[in-house]
């Protein structure tokens, strides 16, 4: 574990991986954290500190209880358990013999003990953020580890070095990155530290030593193909909400590319329509302030068109698609719950069915159900947090569109504005402007 | 109403003016059926012209105007008849026969509401117009259309204006040649032709554009419905969402209002392509005399030439009038010289018709025209610049709105 550019946690020495307690387990915790929410996570450590008195480290310090209280916090964004800020800009592109690929610059500034240094500044590539998401997903299976966008784009159709391209993709790996960040279990893990701060990721990555706790691997070890008796309401609500939201984001989504292509034609029109005021404006004598102005101004408008719809495909249609590739991640982990539910509902009937030991539960029963609690508990949290986030950009992403919207016509209000006094005639100033 | 009247008065208008006595307005239109010409039923519209003396109206005397119907195959009769009454006048233009330059919301079927109510108010600027032309409104023809509903198409026959329309018709549709063009109206055709052109394609662009205004705003609807569906599965974003859905329908109706007033834009420009070919008329009346004339004085030359050919004994050229003066008795020399003293007293007048009477009042009319398109197309821009305006006004509106709902999610 201690393992080259490993930092920080070097407590636990030389030991094997089964016995070393989960980075974020709960006395570890105590230690880390600013604590704010030491109270409760003390809460915490006694409710885990059940099943033959063996140290809790299966489950996250940041199970129900605490992580709610940090919610509370969170959404505060003044409170403290903000000490940790990325950011993914600078997107550079490198040219080698064998590929060209893009690189980002990613920052991090913390004051966390985990980390050595209070900042950090280094490149990464969609290949490593790749690798950090599925080592994420590895090593914490239940929870809601945030989308990247898309991996594969069709050479064809996209220009993946444009710089329009380029800058959305940017906007969504720094998105992804702060996700993480802000999540009280994800962003204390040991990939992510090592994301953010390994100045040689390539050969850390090949050392290929998964930091998978008791958890991760149980689940891992999950045998699917067990049946689910019966969903427990709440999460059953969870998937039928996902199922209507991802129906109507898709609405949505088509309503806007259409409205990017009824806008498109519009400016297509525009752009012929503007330079007939000129032309005749060319064979006119009086006229030919007037109609000139006029032709100036169709054209204004028709650049802030076509800028209205720039930031609707750059901005608008991508962050949509992310929380479709999101509810599908989340679709995942309420799929992996089930499975972990269904495994400990079948080993309990096996029992019952085979009367077998009467004296107590056998273990491997008693750690179905734990992992089956740890999951809910630690799935509900995040659902939570899940919740408010979107309510947060979608309320963003909408008041962004409609801000766009309005700073369109107030460009084209401008413009016309503009030419009423070239209009009216000297003489003539009883013009009835509205 | 009669502000807008006044604002159609000409900003010069002499002399004595119809509409200095008389209020006209084409107040309404109804559907009539009847037989018509090969004792066929036919639907068609009849337009309602009222007219009032202009001094009625005052101090809470609000007499009955008088009032007859028309349709529109007599409107064009009376254009016809100033076509070829007054040569030298640009005349007013009718609303247009068929509804063209249309975007696929609007009805090109003559018989559709909006289409009759457009051409309703067309012909009242038609009236308007005349009315207030300094040459045009003394006509009494025109009086007669506005004040007797029968036997006023016997009164224009009477004028034997269609045995001159007939032959002037010919005539300009016939192709000829003036060997020295006037500049002048070689340039007023040269631009009307200009005009014409650039006001055509304006109009098939702008019925383009707002087909594609149509689309977008029409779209935005869908956002109502999604939002409302939407909000169904949300907890505490619901109400921003659903109120921002109405907002949204909202958007997507105003479309209608503002295309509909931009059509009234469109009519403007339509009256100035059409007034392009009444000048094109004039341009091409004169050209007819001209042609005329330069004929006249061609036989004039000929015969000159014969004259002189005849006297010094020597034909040089056969000509046919040579031929048949030989098998007819020749004439005197006398004779010859005072049929030629007419020949040139006819050219004389002729040119002098040319010149003072067409060129003179035509280029006078021109003047009063180019003065009025100036006025009325830098007005017709105005009230487009307002209308657009609005349109951003409205959409600032509706998107503050929207966006107030958005932030309350």
């Amino acid at each position: 574990m201690s393992a080259g550019n490993a930092n920080s946690l070097t407590s636990s020495g030389q030991q094997s991986i089964e016995e070393v307690s989960h980075p974020l387990s709960a006395e570890e915790s105590v230690l880390s954290s600013p604590d704010t929410a030491n109270a409760a996570i003390s809460l915490a450590e006694k409710d885990l500190s059940l099943l033959n008195g063996t140290p809790v480290d299966t489950s996250s310090p940041a199970s129900s209880s605490s992580l709610v209280n940090r919610l509370q916090l969170d959404d505060d964004l003044n409170g403290e358990t903000h000490d940790l800020f990325v950011s993914v800009d600078d997107p550079k592109k490198h040219v080698s013999t064998m590929e060209t690929y893009i690189t980002y610059r990613v920052t991090t500034k913390t004051t966390r003990t985990e980390f050595d240094l209070p900042e950090y500044s280094l490149r990464r590539r969609y290949q490593d953020f790749d690798w950090l998401r599925n080592k994420l997903e590895e090593s914490q299976p239940t929870h809601l580890v945030p989308p990247l966008p898309e991996k594969f784009v069709m050479k064809g159709v996209v220009d993946r070095f444009s710089e329009e391209f380029v800058e959305t993709r940017r906007k969504a790996l720094d998105k992804f990155l702060k996700r993480v960040a802000d999540h009280p279990v994800l962003s204390f893990n040991e990939n992510f530290n090592v994301f953010l701060t390994a100045k040689d990721l390539n050969s850390y990555k090949k050392q290929g030593l998964a930091l998978l706790t008791k958890m991760s691997e149980s689940v891992k070890n999950v045998t699917g193909g067990y049946k689910l008796r019966s969903r427990p309401l709440e999460f059953a609500a969870m998937l039928d909400y996902l199922d209507v939201f991802t129906q109507k984001l898709g609405t949505i989504d088509r309503i806007a590319q259409r409205i990017i292509k009824e806008q498109s034609e519009y400016l297509m029109e525009l752009r012929d329509y503007g330079p007939l005021y000129s032309s005749w404006a060319a064979f006119e004598g009086e006229l030919q302030k007037p109609l000139k102005s006029v032709s100036e101004c169709v054209t204004s408008c028709a650049t802030a068109l076509e800028e209205l719809t720039d930031d609707m495909s750059e901005d608008f249609l991508p962050v949509l698609r992310e929380y479709v590739l999101y509810i599908e991640s989340m679709k995942n982990v309420l799929k992996k719950r089930d499975q972990v539910q269904a495994e400990y509902e079948a080993k309990l009937e096996a029992i019952v069915v085979r009367k077998e030991e009467k004296i107590g539960v056998p273990m491997d029963v008693e750690k179905c159900q734990d992992r089956m609690e740890c999951f809910n508990a630690d799935l509900k949290a995040d659902w939570e947090r899940w919740q408010n986030n979107k309510r947060q950009d979608f309320r963003q992403l909408l008041t962004g569109m409609a801000e766009k919207n309005i700073q369109y016509y107030e460009k084209c209000l401008a413009a016309w504005d503009t030419i009423i006094p070239l209009l009216q005639k000297k003489e003539d100033m009883n013009v009835d402007t509205n | 109403m009669t502000s807008e009247k006044e604002s159609r008065v000409p900003i010069m208008a002499e002399g004595s003016c119809l509409l200095r006595k008389m209020e006209i307005s084409v107040a309404e239109a109804e559907k009539r059926t009847g037989k018509n010409a090969v004792n066929m039923q036919e639907t068609y519209t009849v337009y309602l012209i009222e007219t009032r003396p202009a001094d009625s109206v005052t101090e809470g005397h609000n007499p009955v105007p008088d009032s007859l119907w028309r349709r529109y195959s007599e409107f064009e009769l009376l254009r016809n008849y100033l076509l070829v009454t007054y040569p030298f006048i640009v005349i007013p233009p009718l609303p247009e026969k068929r509804a063209e330059f249309v975007w696929h919301k609007l009805s090109a079927d003559n018989m559709d509401p909006d289409f009759v109510e457009r051409r309703r108010i067309g012909l009242e600027n038609f009236l308007l117009r005349v009315a207030s032309h300094p040459v045009l409104s003394s006509d009494k023809i025109f009086f007669l259309f506005l004040t007797e509903e029968n036997g006023w198409k016997e009164a224009v026959f009477e004028t034997g204006f269609l045995a001159k329309s007939d032959s002037r018709l010919k005539a300009l549709n016939a192709t000829f040649r003036v060997k020295n063009p006037d500049k002048r109206f070689s340039e007023l055709k040269h631009y009307s032709d200009e005009l014409q052109s650039v006001t055509s394609q304006l109009l098939r662009v702008r019925a383009r554009v707002a087909d594609r205004l149509y689309g977008v705003y029409k779209v935005h609807g869908n956002y109502g419905r999604v939002f409302s569906e939407w909000s169904a599965i949300e907890k505490e974003m619901g109400d921003g969402l659903q109120s921002a859905g109405h907002h949204m329908d909202a958007y997507a109706a105003s479309v209608d209002d503002i295309l509909e007033e931009e059509e009234h834009y469109a009519d403007q420009l339509k009256e100035y392509l059409f007034y392009a070919e009444a000048v094109k008329a004039v341009c091409r009346k004169h050209e007819l005399l001209q042609y005329e004339l330069e004929t006249a004085s061609q036989d004039l030359a000929s015969k000159k030439q014969q004259q002189e050919e005849l006297a010094a004994g020597t034909v040089r050229t056969f000509s046919f009038k040579g031929m048949t003066s030989k098998l007819f008795g020749q004439e005197t020399p006398e004779q010859r010289e005072a049929k030629l003293k007419v020949l040139e007293e006819q050219i004389k007048e002729g040119e002098e018709e040319l010149q003072k009477e067409f060129v003179k009042n035509a280029w006078k009319d021109i003047e009063r025209f180019k003065e009025q398109k100036d006025h009325d197309l830098r007005e017709a821009l105005m009230s487009y610049a307002v209308m657009q305006i609005s349109m951003c006004k409205k959409g600032i509106q509706v998107w503050t709105n929207a966006k107030e709902c958005f932030s309350k999610m």
